[in-house]
């Protein structure tokens, strides 16, 4: 997405040449002034309040106090809020490797062009994306059932004895299972759509050149696809901070491994809606907020210099 | 496509091949590899057991889900009663979430689809005052997470006296930072400025030039921004979670995993038949459409990923 490089601001756009450049006028307001309007009432407007917010206490003595930055303190010394950070960095740093690793080989694979029925693969792989994330919870959720689920069917089909994946040693993986179903059809779309605009005359000389095909994946098509690896993998950073439909959703089948802090968007919400307590909700949100942009921003910073 | 000027015969193909039925247009059509295709098949696998799953459950009782294996077939078949069921369960409250989830669809997609286009058609097509605010801003937001910007909401909507009703789930789906970008860049794209000169230049006013000579010009991107914020909000969950209380304006995401929680509570009645049932129809029209709709998203999410 457009995170990566500001191409209106720092790149000569490709408008046409400076020959009547005295179209600037008010007129594209009138284009963007619906989206502007909108965006300002869901996005900006909720962003200045949840900062407002976040300076102030609601105390059952006195009500509610400005209290500068006390609730920021607070949360940087609360141990859940770093423990449910913990949690969803370790699921960040193994299960979108691992998603977007597959999503790249399937992409490599389809566009190699040595796959019998590409079309096929393309969309059954991508299909799980049209699924919510509440069916695809439930349905895994059902599955993964020791009595009644397909583990609780294998084990006693074959003898097996398969741990519980809802325990609280698996549950992390249990989820990461799910979020990898989901999305790695998605992320093999967005690699594959980026491989297909390589140009071909770059294959061609490759092969004039006597290249092998991994020579080819990994001099040119890695590289042409560099900004689609660096777009998923932002995505996948900003989905796994936001971590909360899949926990939420299996919490009844799970409720002594995954508690009501578990990750940091399932503790803002347990803090507002069964706390009540609003404006600490808001402060850990702000926090967890720009945490999750400044890694992005690393990640697009590091992902973009190597090309350079 | 390029025409194929030569047609170097990849290593190894002994017989020549019949070039008369070239069907492909790439030169150099490399071999197929049943290795290659064995191992994508796998992910095809594990994309597709899970769905499989959810067909052949559909079809047991709520009895034959306990007794029966996950992956095959109960002795009865109850798919058209447990569709039934579905339907009537509860006074035909599926049937009410399945209309608030089209209302949704249509206007919160719809608008967001629709704000989008003449958005990304403005700053595709038009320099104005605040140009580069709006696209900073813009890009800035998609990097907050959408945990940040829940709690406030919904605080500012409750104050608003917007929560409990079907605009709190509507406004915010109207804006989409992704269509919004996807639609720019379609637009620089699919647009020659000169036509629009073209069209000014005749006398025709902005909006007439837009309807008449933009609009159609960008209907491949606007289908596919159609598909994914319909996507995004026919599979939306935390939203509903946080705005609504009343079942009667509940999506079906929310509804199903009402009832599959309905097991929990004190002489609440179990009904994973309906909810397993119940997930298959949710799913059902998202994957028709992404079936049916494919030459459309393909071609809209590669024209995304060209401008990287």
């Amino acid at each position: 997405m457009t995170t990566l490089q500001p191409p209106a601001a720092a790149e000569p756009r490709p408008a046409p040449p400076p020959v009547r450049r005295d179209r600037r006028s008010w007129k594209g307001w009138g284009f963007i002034g619906p989206f502007a309007a909108v965006f300002a009432l869901v996005f900006l407007a909720p962003i200045a309040y949840s900062v407002y917010l976040s300076l102030f206490r609601d105390q059952l003595i006195g009500g509610t106090t400005f209290v500068g930055l006390e609730n920021y303190q607070q949360a940087l010394k609360d141990e859940l809020f770093w423990a449910s950070l913990g949690r969803v960095a370790l699921f960040l740093v193994i299960q979108v490797p691992i998603m977007l690793g597959i999503a790249l080989l399937v992409a490599l694979a389809l566009d190699s062009g040595r796959l019998y029925g590409t079309n096929f693969f393309r969309i059954t792989i991508f299909l799980p994306y049209a699924v919510p994330a509440v069916v695809a919870t439930l349905m895994w959720g059902f599955m993964y059932g020791t009595k009644y689920g397909l583990v609780g069917d294998f084990n006693s089909a074959f003898g097996w004895s398969l741990p519980d994946p809802l325990s609280a040693d698996l549950v992390l993986a249990s989820i990461g299972n799910i979020v990898t179903w989901e999305f790695v059809g998605y992320n093999m779309l967005i690699f594959y759509a980026a491989l297909r605009v390589v140009p071909h005359s770059l294959y061609e000389a490759a092969e004039i050149d006597g290249a092998s095909q991994w020579r080819v994946i990994t001099a040119i098509k890695l590289p042409a696809i560099r900004g689609a690896l660096v777009i998923a993998t932002i995505f996948s950073i900003i989905g796994s901070f936001q971590l909360f439909n899949e926990p939420s959703i299996l919490r009844p089948l799970a409720r002594n491994a995954i508690t009501t802090d578990y990750t940091p968007n399932f503790y803002t919400y347990s803090l507002s809606f069964s706390g009540q307590q609003h404006n600490y909700s808001a402060t850990v949100a702000i926090i967890m907020g720009l945490i999750t942009m400044v890694v992005a921003y690393v990640v697009q910073l590091r992902g973009m210099r190597k090309g350079a | 496509m390029t025409t194929p000027v030569t047609t170097p015969a990849p290593a190894g193909v002994s017989s020549p091949p019949r070039l008369r039925r070239v069907k492909e247009h790439r030169p150099g059509r490399p071999r197929r590899s049943k290795l290659l295709t064995v191992l994508t098949s796998l992910v095809v696998l594990y994309t597709v057991v899970p769905l499989i799953w959810l067909v052949i459950n559909a079809t047991k009782t709520q009895a034959g889900l306990g007794s029966s294996n996950g992956l095959w077939f109960a002795d009865d078949f109850a798919l058209w009663e447990n569709i039934r069921d579905t339907f009537t369960y509860g006074d035909g409250i599926f049937t009410r979430w399945l209309l608030n989830t089209l209302l949704y669809v249509v206007l919160g997609a719809g608008g967001a689809t629709l704000l989008a286009v003449l958005g990304g058609y403005a700053l595709a097509k038009f320099d104005f005052p605040g140009k580069r605010g709006v696209f900073a801003t813009v890009i800035g937001a998609v990097a907050v997470p959408g945990t940040a910007l829940a709690v406030p909401t919904f605080l500012m909507f409750s104050k608003m006296g917007l929560t409990d009703t079907p605009w709190a789930v509507i406004l915010p789906s109207l804006v989409s930072p992704f269509g919004l970008y996807l639609m720019w860049v379609f637009a620089s794209e699919a647009i020659p400025t000169e036509l629009l000169e073209a069209a000014r230049m005749d006398g025709a006013g902005e909006a007439r030039t837009f309807f008449t000579v933009a609009l159609p010009l960008l209907a491949p991107g606007i289908v596919t921004v159609l598909l994914f914020t319909s996507v995004a909000t026919w599979n939306n969950y935390f939203l509903p979670l946080i705005m609504l209380k009343d079942p009667d304006w509940y999506p079906l995401t929310l509804g199903l995993s009402a009832w599959n929680s309905q097991a929990e509570t004190v002489g609440g009645e179990v009904i994973f038949n309906l909810v397993i049932t119940g997930s298959l129809l949710t799913i059902l029209p998202l994957v028709v459409a992404f079936l049916f709709l494919q030459k459309y998203w393909q071609s809209g999410l590669a024209a995304g990923s060209v401008k990287e």
